[in-house]
C-alpha cells in the first residue's frame, strides 16, 4: 500500500432503545415507553458509520475515536465499537446534559470535538431509530462550521484536503466532493458493519468509566483500559445552552398509537363474497 | 405584535425543474394554519437558477409573497449556499412559522438552517395543528403555538412537540400527508427579489454528478394502491400483486420485508421509512401490519387485507379482512372486477 496518511476520525453514536423488536411490555399503561424493558443497543446506522471510519483506516489509514453522549449505562455501546476496532472512546456524561434537545446535542458534541485534536472527518449515522430526527450531522457540522454530506453511501476518493463521496437516495444517487474538514452521516446502504472480533472482545470488555467502576460495575480485571469521561466542565460548555434550558423544543403530549378501524367485515375467501366485495367498491366509487 | 410576526413560510423546494409536490401541500396547509392567526401571510422561499417563473404556481397554491434568489451557484441543490440564503432572508424578516418538506433536501437543510437560527426543529411530521401551550414550570400560557405532530420510537407512539419561544417555529413535514388544495391562477402575490449575496466560503462543495430519477412510482399521489408483502413469497407470486393494480388502474406498493427480499424495488416501499400514503383503497396483501408499516398506510379511505393468519395486526386497521391465500384470492378478486365490469 501506498504512504499511510492517518486521518483523524470522530464517530458519533448513540445507544438507543431496540424499537426494532417491540414487546407488548415496553409500552406504559398511560402511553409513554418503558425504556427499562427495551433491550439498549447502538443505534443500527451508527455501526455503518463506525464501519466506513474502519473501512478508511483499513484503505488509508485513520485513527477513529468514537464519541457518546448519555447517560454512564452508554458505555456499554461504547464498548460494542471497541470490540469492532475503535481506537479510542470518549463517553460525554452529566447531569446538565439530560433532556436535550438537537441544537443542544449537537452544541455539546461540538463542544467535545473543538477539544480534541481538531479531526478531519466526523461521521454520524443518517439517524437515530428512536426519534428518527437526522438533525445531529447537520447541526454539528454546522457549530463546526464544516461542510455536511449527508446520506453517505461510499467514499470514492480521500486526500488529506478533499473527499469525494456518494450520496444515496431512493431513487438515485449524487457524487460531491468537498474540503476536509468535512461532516458525514452515513445509511444503512453504505456496507455491512463488521460483528465483534473475538480477540477485541477478551481485550476490552472489562473496559469501564469511572461511573461504572464506583458502582462496583462488571469486575474490574484490568483497571488499566477505562472508558474516559467528560463533563460539561471538561468540555467547556455554556450550561445554558446544554439540557432542557438550551433545548428550544419541548415535548407536549405523547399518544400511544391504537390504529383500529372503527368498521371490519370479515370476507370469506369465496367466489361469491369476493365478487360481493368488489361490486360494493365499485358502487361507491373507491374503484372505477 | 405586529403583522411582520405572524407569517407563516415554506420552503419552495425544486425538483426537476418543477415546485416539489410537498411544498404545494405544505402551502395549501399554511392557509388553513393561517386562518387561525389574524392577518398572517403566507411566503414561499424560492431559490435556484432560472426558477423565477415558478413563482406564478406558488401565488396559485395560496402564497401572498414569494422570495426569490435566482443565481447560477444555486442550480444544483447544495447545503451552505441554500443555509445562507434561507437564514438571512429568515432573519430579515422573522416569519413565526417555517416549514419544510421532509425530503432528503429538506431533510439536509432544515437542521443546518434551525442551527444557524439557533431555533427548535421538528423534524418528519405527519400532523401540524395551532392552539395554545401552557409551560406549567414557567406557569406561562403561549397562544397560537404549532403543534408539530409526529411519529415516534418507530411509530409506536405519536408526540406532539412545541417550541414556545423561538421564532421562526420550524418543522419538517413528510410528503404526502397534507391535502392540496386546488390551483388559482387569478391569484397573484408579490415576488421579491433576495439581494443577499451568497459568500463564497458556501461554495467549496461540489455537485460532480446528479442523477435522481423522476418518481416512476407515484405511491402519494395514487388514488389505489395493491401492495405486497412478504407473504406473497417469490417474485413470480408478485406479478399477481402487478396484474391486480394494472387491472384497478392502481400503484404497485409494498413492505419492506418485501423490498428486502428483493420482490420488488424500494421506491414501492409504504410505510415510516418508504412513503405515506393516502389512497381511497389500499388492499394489502400478505403483509402482516407492523407499526412501521401501518403508519404509512392507516389514512386510506378503505383497507383491504389478505392474510392466511387470522391473527395478522393489519387486521386491525383493515376495513374488509380476507382469510386467505394471496395466491388463491388475487386472481378471484380479478376475475370478479373483470365480470363485475363487463
Ligand atoms: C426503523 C424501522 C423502519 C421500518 N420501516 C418500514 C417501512 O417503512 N415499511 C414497512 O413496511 N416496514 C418497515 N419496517 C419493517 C417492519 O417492522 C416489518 O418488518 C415489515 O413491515 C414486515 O413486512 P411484511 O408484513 O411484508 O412481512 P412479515 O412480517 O414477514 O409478514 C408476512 C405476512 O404474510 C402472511 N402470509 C404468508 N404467506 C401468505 C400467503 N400465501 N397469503 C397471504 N398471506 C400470507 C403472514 O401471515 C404474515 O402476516 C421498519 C422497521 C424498522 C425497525
Ligand atoms: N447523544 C448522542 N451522542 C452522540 N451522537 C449522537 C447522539 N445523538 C445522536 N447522535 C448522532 O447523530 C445521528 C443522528 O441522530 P438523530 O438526529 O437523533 O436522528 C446518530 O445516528 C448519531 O450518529
Amino acid at each position: 500500500m501506498g504512504s499511510q496518511v492517518n486521518y483523524k476520525i470522530t464517530v458519533c453514536i448513540k445507544q438507543v432503545p431496540d424499537t426494532e423488536n417491540l414487546t407488548s411490555d415496553a409500552m406504559k399503561e398511560d402511553g409513554t415507553v418503558n425504556r427499562s424493558a427495551l433491550p439498549a443497543i447502538v443505534n443500527p446506522e451508527d455501526l455503518n458509520a463506525l464501519e466506513l471510519a474502519l473501512s478508511v483506516k483499513d484503505r488509508w489509514g485513520a485513527k477513529v475515536t468514537v464519541m457518546t453522549m448519555g447517560p454512564p449505562s452508554a458505555a456499554e455501546a461504547l464498548r460494542q465499537t471497541l470490540f469492532r476496532g475503535a481506537d479510542d472512546v470518549v463517553l460525554l456524561t452529566d447531569r446538565k446534559f439530560a433532556a436535550s434537545d438537537t441544537l443542544a446535542t449537537s452544541y455539546i458534541l461540538s463542544s467535545a470535538i473543538k477539544k480534541m485534536q481538531s479531526p478531519d472527518i466526523v461521521m454520524c449515522g443518517r439517524q437515530a431509530i428512536d426519534g428518527d430526527t437526522a438533525q445531529i450531522g447537520p447541526q454539528l457540522a454546522d457549530k463546526l462550521d464544516i461542510p455536511q454530506i449527508t446520506y453517505t453511501e461510499a467514499i470514492l476518493a480521500l486526500t488529506p484536503r478533499t473527499i469525494k463521496a456518494q450520496r444515496g437516495f431512493t431513487l438515485g444517487y449524487e457524487i460531491v466532493r468537498c474540503p476536509l474538514p468535512a461532516l458525514l452521516t452515513v445509511t444503512e446502504s453504505a456496507n455491512e458493519p463488521r460483528p465483534p472480533s473475538a480477540k477485541r472482545l477478551l481485550a476490552f470488555r472489562h473496559a469501564q468509566c469511572a461511573s461504572e467502576k464506583q458502582k462496583g460495575g462488571i469486575g474490574n480485571k484490568n483497571p488499566d483500559i477505562s472508558i474516559p469521561e467528560w463533563t460539561a466542565q471538561d468540555i467547556g460548555c455554556d450550561l445554558e445552552r446544554c439540557g432542557g434550558s438550551g433545548s428550544p423544543t419541548k415535548v407536549r403530549k405523547i399518544e400511544s398509537v391504537q390504529l383500529v378501524s372503527e368498521d371490519h367485515k370479515e370476507v370469506p375467501p369465496t367466489d361469491e363474497a369476493l365478487s360481493d366485495l368488489m361490486l360494493e367498491l365499485m358502487n361507491e366509487h373507491t374503484i372505477e | 405584535m405586529n403583522q411582520k410576526n405572524k407569517n407563516i413560510w415554506v420552503f419552495a423546494e425544486v425538483e426537476h425543474g418543477k415546485i416539489a409536490e410537498v411544498s404545494l401541500e405544505l402551502i395549501s396547509k399554511a392557509s388553513e394554519l393561517a386562518a387561525s392567526f389574524n392577518s398572517s401571510r403566507i411566503g414561499a422561499c424560492l431559490l435556484g437558477h432560472r426558477v423565477g417563473h415558478l413563482a406564478e404556481e406558488l401565488f396559485a397554491y395560496g402564497c401572498d409573497d414569494v422570495y426569490l434568489k435566482d443565481d447560477s451557484e444555486l442550480a444544483d441543490y447544495r447545503t451552505l449556499p441554500y443555509t445562507e440564503i434561507i437564514t438571512k432572508t429568515v432573519d430579515e424578516h422573522r416569519p413565526e412559522i417555517m416549514l419544510f418538506g421532509a425530503t432528503p433536501v429538506g431533510r439536509d437543510l432544515a437542521p443546518r438552517v434551525a442551527s444557524r437560527l439557533q431555533v427548535g426543529l421538528t423534524a418528519d411530521c405527519t400532523d401540524l395543528q395551532i392552539g395554545p401551550h401552557k409551560d406549567n414550570a414557567k406557569d406561562r400560557t403561549y397562544d397560537n403555538i404549532l403543534y408539530q405532530i409526529r411519529p415516534a420510537f418507530g411509530g409506536n407512539i405519536i408526540a406532539t412537540i412545541v417550541n414556545p419561544e423561538t421564532r421562526p417555529q420550524m418543522a419538517t413535514v413528510r410528503p404526502g400527508v397534507m391535502h392540496k388544495a386546488e390551483a388559482d391562477y387569478t391569484n397573484k402575490g408579490n415576488l421579491h427579489e433576495i439581494s443577499s449575496a451568497i459568500p463564497p466560503s458556501a461554495l467549496h462543495l461540489e455537485v460532480l454528478e446528479h442523477n435522481t430519477s423522476k418518481a416512476k412510482v407515484d405511491l402519494a399521489g395514487a388514488g389505489v394502491i395493491v401492495a405486497g408483502g412478504a407473504g406473497v413469497g417469490s417474485k413470480e407470486n408478485f406479478k399477481l400483486i402487478q396484474e391486480l393494480a394494472e387491472v384497478l388502474g392502481a400503484e404497485v406498493g409494498a413492505s419492506r420485508a418485501a423490498v428486502d427480499s428483493g420482490l420488488i424495488d424500494k421506491p414501492h416501499q409504504v410505510g415510516q421509512t418508504g412513503t405515506t400514503v393516502r389512497p381511497k383503497l389500499y388492499i394489502a396483501c400478505g403483509i402482516s401490519g407492523a407499526v412501521q408499516h401501518k403508519v404509512g398506510m392507516q389514512d386510506a379511505g378503505k383497507i383491504v387485507a389478505i392474510n392466511t393468519d387470522p391473527e395478522a395486526p393489519i387486521f386491525d386497521v383493515a376495513h374488509y379482512g380476507i382469510v386467505g391465500d394471496v395466491n388463491q384470492v388475487i386472481p378471484k378478486l380479478i376475475d370478479a372486477y373483470k365480470n363485475n365490469t363487463r
